[in-house]
């Protein structure tokens, strides 16, 4: 990554409208989190609600602070593998979890 | 000897290589993490297949968890600005925001710490009858225990059954504490406690099941609440201590190749960004959800 003087002032007013963005998205889910979503008697509507606001804000740092947009592709390749195997990991969780042992419960 | 790539980037890769390494050591972070992210969420469908179980919400002080969201979203912030002050060679500049990361880490750790301390001084007696009594400066007496109960619904008594689930566990609770506020007890009346002159509560311990402080011990909850954000804070001091080395010992490499520390800010701000990534879920899933 080359960067002229001016690119990075440029990217600075960017970095700064990011964080504004990041501030916002934090107290609407703070907000949102005392408003009941979703059907009655569970809290699946928050939990996707309150999940997806922090997803975005996840997505934001990673693409800007992190410098993701426009990253060579070996960065990419290692993160495919990373997120694959979370997502396994989360899978095996998920799966232990319906495979009840009868002796104990 | 002299490391290669520090500041070109190598042909193949395209990258210089501490780039490299950082992302890779990320990839290993995120595996770390998801172990544990993967745990809260074994635990958490657990405790909900237990019939009237509540999973605490909103039992961790959510003012202070949001002002240390935003302060390590700005520190995020202030370690970029480091970094693109020394790429426009503005030392000065660099030295501002770097101080900034590393006074805003403090606070983070500071505020973390309050918070700390307000769950381990905080008490909860489980009796036998299946009743909670929440309250602050627990003394232990050879056959009974002294504790001052919290103000407000159900007097810090709730109804439910022991152990380590159970909606006992979920007396801490928002849900449970407004349930059971219909009905709440003064907890002087309950079998084997009374009140003292001083307004404390006298409990024996013939009637008590267990006692702890918030800490991890207290229920499942807290369990995950200290392993997650512990691990997150010893991320947060050790990204504070290479931050902090680039702050005070910057200039030694500066004045030879300060290209080279620009790449080393950018890199130990990445693992930075990274940290603040993990309290950006860690702080709805624990605080608010």
């Amino acid at each position: 990554m080359a960067h002229s003087p001016e690119e990075i002032r440029k990217h600075v007013r960017f970095y700064i409208g990011v964080f504004g963005a990041l501030l916002v998205l934090s107290a609407i889910t703070v907000g949102v989190s005392y408003i009941h979503i979703g059907p009655p008697e569970s809290n699946t509507g928050n939990i996707a609600v309150g999940l997806l606001i922090a997803t975005v804000k996840a997505g934001l740092v990673a693409a800007f602070f992190m410098h993701l947009a426009g990253e060579k592709p070996l960065i990419y390749r290692v993160l495919l593998f990373t997120v694959i195997f979370v997502i396994g990991l989360f899978g095996l969780c998920i799966f232990a979890f319906h495979d009840d042992i009868p002796a104990l419960f | 000897m002299e490391i290669p790539y520090t500041v070109s980037a190598r042909q193949d890769t395209g990258l210089w290589n501490a780039k490299i390494g950082i992302w890779l050591f990320l990839a290993s972070e995120v595996m770390l993490f998801g172990g544990l992210f993967s745990a809260y969420i074994f635990l958490r469908l657990g405790a909900g297949s237990v019939p009237g179980y509540v999973w605490p919400m909103h039992v961790l002080n959510v003012p202070l968890g949001f002002v240390n969201t935003l302060v390590l979203i700005g520190s995020s912030v202030t370690v970029i600005l480091s970094w693109a002050a020394l790429k426009l060679g503005e030392w000065k500049n660099f030295k501002l925001w770097m101080g900034l990361t590393l006074a805003l880490s403090l606070t983070f750790l500071v505020i973390k710490s309050f918070e700390y301390k307000a769950k381990f001084t905080h008490y909860g007696v489980f009796l036998k009858s299946g009743e909670v009594i929440t309250g602050h400066h627990l003394h232990a007496a050879d056959d009974h225990l002294t504790i001052v109960p919290d103000e407000g619904h159900g007097h810090g008594a709730a109804k439910g059954g022991h152990g380590e689930t159970g909606k006992a566990d979920a007396a801490a609770g928002h849900g449970a504490e407004k349930a059971d506020a219909g009905h709440a007890t003064d907890p002087a009346t309950l079998k084997g406690v009374s009140r003292q002159a001083d307004g404390s509560l006298r409990i024996e311990k013939s009637e008590v099941f267990r006692y702890a402080n918030h800490g991890p011990k207290y229920n499942t909850f807290y369990a995950i609440y200290f392993t997650l954000t512990g691990l997150h804070a010893l991320h947060v001091i050790g990204g504070a201590l290479v931050l902090g080395y680039f702050f005070f010992r910057g200039h030694v490499l500066y004045q030879k190749a300060p290209e080279h520390l620009a790449n080393r800010v950018e890199v130990g701000g990445l693992f930075w960004h990274f940290v603040d990534l993990v309290w950006i879920f860690l702080f709805p899933l624990l605080y608010l959800l």
